[in-house]
């Protein structure tokens, strides 16, 4: 890097990454000719740099350009210059590039478990890095850099966790893993693509400490990609807002968050969820649901015999009050989709009853519990997958209904009445899946719950695979449905920000039991036992907004 | 509705056609193929010798204008062999095939949906697969005596637990997918559930499959008559000409290159077409990666 080309900037201050005017195009026949396009972004040293956008922005192909992982043939570079450490990375040749990957740069990625190799030792996968790019240093003082980096990570035990595979440890492990990985050569930046989403809350926390931690120990430079305008909130530098390929702001994250100049940073940060506690509704003695003593057990054998127990639900009690929301909230491994799938008897329990209008559905089977899965219907995480990719929306949609006896004409009134209130036109039942985005197919979910007109619906995390903006969107939609059609409902979530805005009560899970049960607002306020306590402690954005639960 | 429903039913009508032209293996063996089932269909048209006629003094004629691939040992056209042999081959091949998914499919989506029923069903399978195919097809035609339809089904008994095992693969990985899940949740019975849902993501995978059996059945339907276990010597089929011919190979060797010669032609544009399809239908089972420039 010459001094002309960074006149303010003296040279030990000069970035690691400058990014001028990158432009990525797409394959022809698409919406927009451009992946990114005009980008241009620095990253110095000890700095964060968060690029923030929802899916579709191009913030992912900028990473992969930058690592030179564009899949070839259908994304090229077609304008404007990447540099690293002074060094333009277009048109390095292929050895070059694989000396700077790992050397000079290193990508963490969003899923820490297919990521790591699961077949070997997380130990020997750190150690692998240094034997491939530092082939003079000695298998001794290898094994001091590993246990030194995981340290470094803050892995409990280094020495022992070396030899342990990567499915024997934690989300939130693992992903420490694939930091001490990166961080093995020291490399100038580290690219990291959403590496807390797949981890819980707290979890989450941990991890977004860390990588502050290390800038302060290591001399990188960290770029980091991110959906999560709390995660900006919490540990950036210097943020990007980037929207249809092109940035569309970008400043001090300060500045961003509270003044944002461009509409569609506004739009973004104001469909961050907050906690919000709406007044709770007023409901009857009448029960829609009621829990006692449910257990459930997974069981695992092999061939040979050998049993493995895993406990899902332990003697979890609770009731759902009809026209009431009640949350399910807690961390992956709680328990909380098991509860889910046994309420729709997708499982069957141990022990325990769930009584629906004076019947217990967990002893039912065969035609009997067919004829009542009508009174409790569920919507899917991943609207994705939910919806058969082979069949008409109006297929799925009148299925359910014409099998409980409706006729054809008074199931398709239905239907397209439903389609109108979850803010589709009838036309879209003609269609198939795939012509939709997220946001809509959600919609058809929600559509073919409620055609079963079922007493309860259960909401198995039905945001969490959304955008933000569109999060919202869906979530008013389950407000504006409750009101007009008065069902009762179990939300399952993971974000207790989303939970304050649409349940009157919160469960909060922990390994399977219930530790805490209550009014949303008092258990948010006041939570008694420590596990809440941690939840709401981890929350992201509580720096910006730390008027948050007060307010 | 109309447009897209319009746009949809257009697309399926002509996917086999679109399918042909895209890929030019699919293009030259569904083409070889479809050549020899018009060979044999219309045999009776393309040659006006007939199979059955023996002419002592004719016998093991060189192939010359009379005799095309000239005659066998009692003095038969073995052209007139070949291609009214090819009916018997093509339709055991084809039963046999059409059996083997129909049977196996059932199989597997049962045995893979409903979780009690797969370790003993896989265990019955595995032992199916234990006895050498031929073995077996062998001992059930000498035991029920050949007929076209015990020499189906010998070869169908040892092709089902290929296409249970692949059925039951697919179904495992869908039986969890959410939308199975949906369709579980409004109340559908489990027959409803596995042919509207669950079936649909079979039938890729299974077209290939049984392209494959088809090609296995002809060959194993060969060897049959080859043992001399096949159908009855005075029915042409191409194992029999083959067996036939074994005797006089050396002083006549047309009689075994022409049944031969059409024998490999089928089996081997049925295997390519199985190969295109499965590269067009299946990507993920493709080993060669298309690079698009």
């Amino acid at each position: 890097m010459t001094p002309q080309d960074t006149p303010k900037a003296p040279p030990v201050d000069a970035p690691i990454l400058d990014i001028k005017g990158l432009t990525i195009a797409l394959p022809g026949g698409l919406d927009r000719r451009h992946a990114v396009e005009d980008l241009s972004f620095r990253v110095h040293r000890r700095q964060i740099v968060c690029l923030v956008g929802e899916s579709g922005s191009g913030k992912s192909v900028t990473a992969s350009a930058v690592m030179s992982l564009l899949p070839k043939g259908t994304l090229k570079i077609v304008g404007g210059t990447i540099t690293l450490d002074g060094e333009s990375l277009i048109g390095a040749s292929p050895e070059r590039l694989c000396a700077l990957r790992g050397n000079r740069m290193a990508m963490v990625f969003q899923e820490p478990l297919t990521a790591l190799n699961p077949v070997m030792r997380v130990g020997d996968q750190i150690a692998e890095v240094l034997r491939i790019h530092r082939p003079q240093m000695t298998a001794g003082e290898i094994a001091d850099r590993v246990r030194e980096l995981m340290a470094d990570v803050h892995l409990p035990n280094p020495e022992a966790m070396r030899h342990v595979y990567p499915h024997q440890i934690s989300g939130g492990q693992r992903q420490r893993v694939m930091i001490a990985m990166a961080l093995a050569l020291e490399p100038s930046l580290i690219i990291a693509d959403e590496p807390t989403t797949a981890l819980d809350v707290t979890t989450q926390a941990q991890i977004l400490r860390l990588f502050r931690e290390l800038l302060s120990k290591h001399d990188s430079g960290i770029l980091l990609i991110t959906h999560d305008f709390g995660v900006v909130a919490d540990v950036a530098d210097h943020v990007v807002v980037m929207r249809h390929g092109r940035a569309v702001e970008s400043g001090k994250p300060q500045a961003v968050l509270t003044a944002p100049s461009h509409p569609y940073t506004r739009l973004l940060i104001d469909a961050v969820p907050r906690f919000h506690f709406r007044p709770p509704e007023t409901v009857g003695p009448e029960v829609a649901l009621e829990v006692t003593n449910l257990r459930l057990t997974y069981r695992s054998s092999s061939f040979l015999g050998r049993r493995r127990e895993t406990v899902a639900l332990d003697d979890v009690s609770f009731f759902l009050a009809k026209g009431e929301t009640l949350g399910i909230v807690g961390e992956s491994g709680s328990g909380k989709s098991s509860l889910a799938k046994t309420l729709l008897r997708f499982e069957r329990p141990d022990s325990g009853e769930i009584r629906i209008g004076g019947t217990n559905i967990a002893s039912l089977g065969g035609g009997e519990l067919r004829r009542f899965r009508r009174t409790i219907q569920m919507i899917f995480q991943d609207p994705y997958a939910s919806l058969n990719p082979r069949r008409k929306v109006g297929q799925s949609l009148l299925e359910g209904p014409i099998q409980h006896g409706v006729s054809r004409a008074d199931a398709l009134a239905r239907v397209e009445r439903l389609m109108e209130m979850v803010g589709l036109n009838r036309e879209a039942l003609s269609r198939f899946p795939h012509e939709f985005s997220g946001g809509q197919r959600q919609r058809i979910c929600i559509a073919r719950a409620l055609a079963m007109e079922p007493d309860i619906i259960v909401a198995d995390e039905p945001v969490s695979a959304l955008d933000v903006s569109v999060q919202a969107q869906v979530l008013k939609l389950f407000e504006d449905l409750r009101r007009e059609i008065g069902f009762s409902m179990v939300f399952v979530t993971h974000d207790l920000r989303i939970a304050s805005n649409v349940c009157d009560r919160v469960a909060v899970m922990r390994r399977g039991q219930i530790v805490e049960i209550g009014r949303t607002e008092q258990i948010f306020r006041t939570p008694q036992h420590p596990y809440t306590q941690a939840l709401i402690a981890a929350v992201p954005g509580q720096s910006v907004h730390a008027d948050l639960l007060s307010a | 509705m109309s447009e897209i429903g319009q746009a949809a039913g257009r697309g399926r009508r002509v996917f086999l056609l679109d399918l042909a032209l895209e890929n030019r293996a699919i293009l030259i063996s569904g083409a070889v193929l479809l050549t020899i089932v018009c060979i044999s269909a219309f045999a009776g048209l393309l040659t006006t010798a007939d199979p059955f006629q023996i002419r002592p003094r004719l016998r093991l004629r060189p192939p010359g204008p009379d005799f095309w691939f000239g005659t066998d040992a009692l003095g038969r056209d073995v052209f007139a062999l070949v291609l009214h042999g090819g009916k018997l081959s093509l339709l055991v091949g084809f039963l046999a095939a059409v059996c083997g998914a129909v049977i196996g499919t059932a199989l597997g989506l049962v045995t893979g949906y409903f979780r009690w029923l797969d370790t003993v069903m896989m265990r019955v399978m595995d032992g199916i697969m234990a006895i050498p195919g031929i073995l077996f097809a062998v001992a059930l035609v000498s035991l029920v005596g050949p007929s076209l339809w015990s020499i189906v089904a010998a070869i169908t008994f040892s092709e089902i637990p290929r296409v249970t095992r692949l059925v039951r693969s697919v179904v495992l990985s869908v039986r969890d997918e959410p939308y199975v899940r949906a369709a579980e949740g409004i109340g559908l019975p489990s027959a409803l559930v596995l042919v509207r849902h669950i079936l649909p993501s079979c039938i890729a995978p299974l077209i290939v499959q049984t392209t494959y059996m088809f090609a296995a059945a002809i060959l194993a339907e060969a060897v049959l008559g080859f043992l001399g276990v096949g159908f009855p010597p005075d029915i042409p089929s191409w194992g029999n000409v083959l067996a036939e011919g074994r005797a006089v190979f050396q002083r006549a060797p047309w009689t075994i290159i022409a049944p031969g010669l059409f024998l490999a032609l089928t089996v081997m544009a049925v295997n390519i077409l199985g190969d295109g399809l499965r590269d067009r239908l299946d990507p993920r089972l493709s080993r060669a990666t298309k690079v698009s420039a």
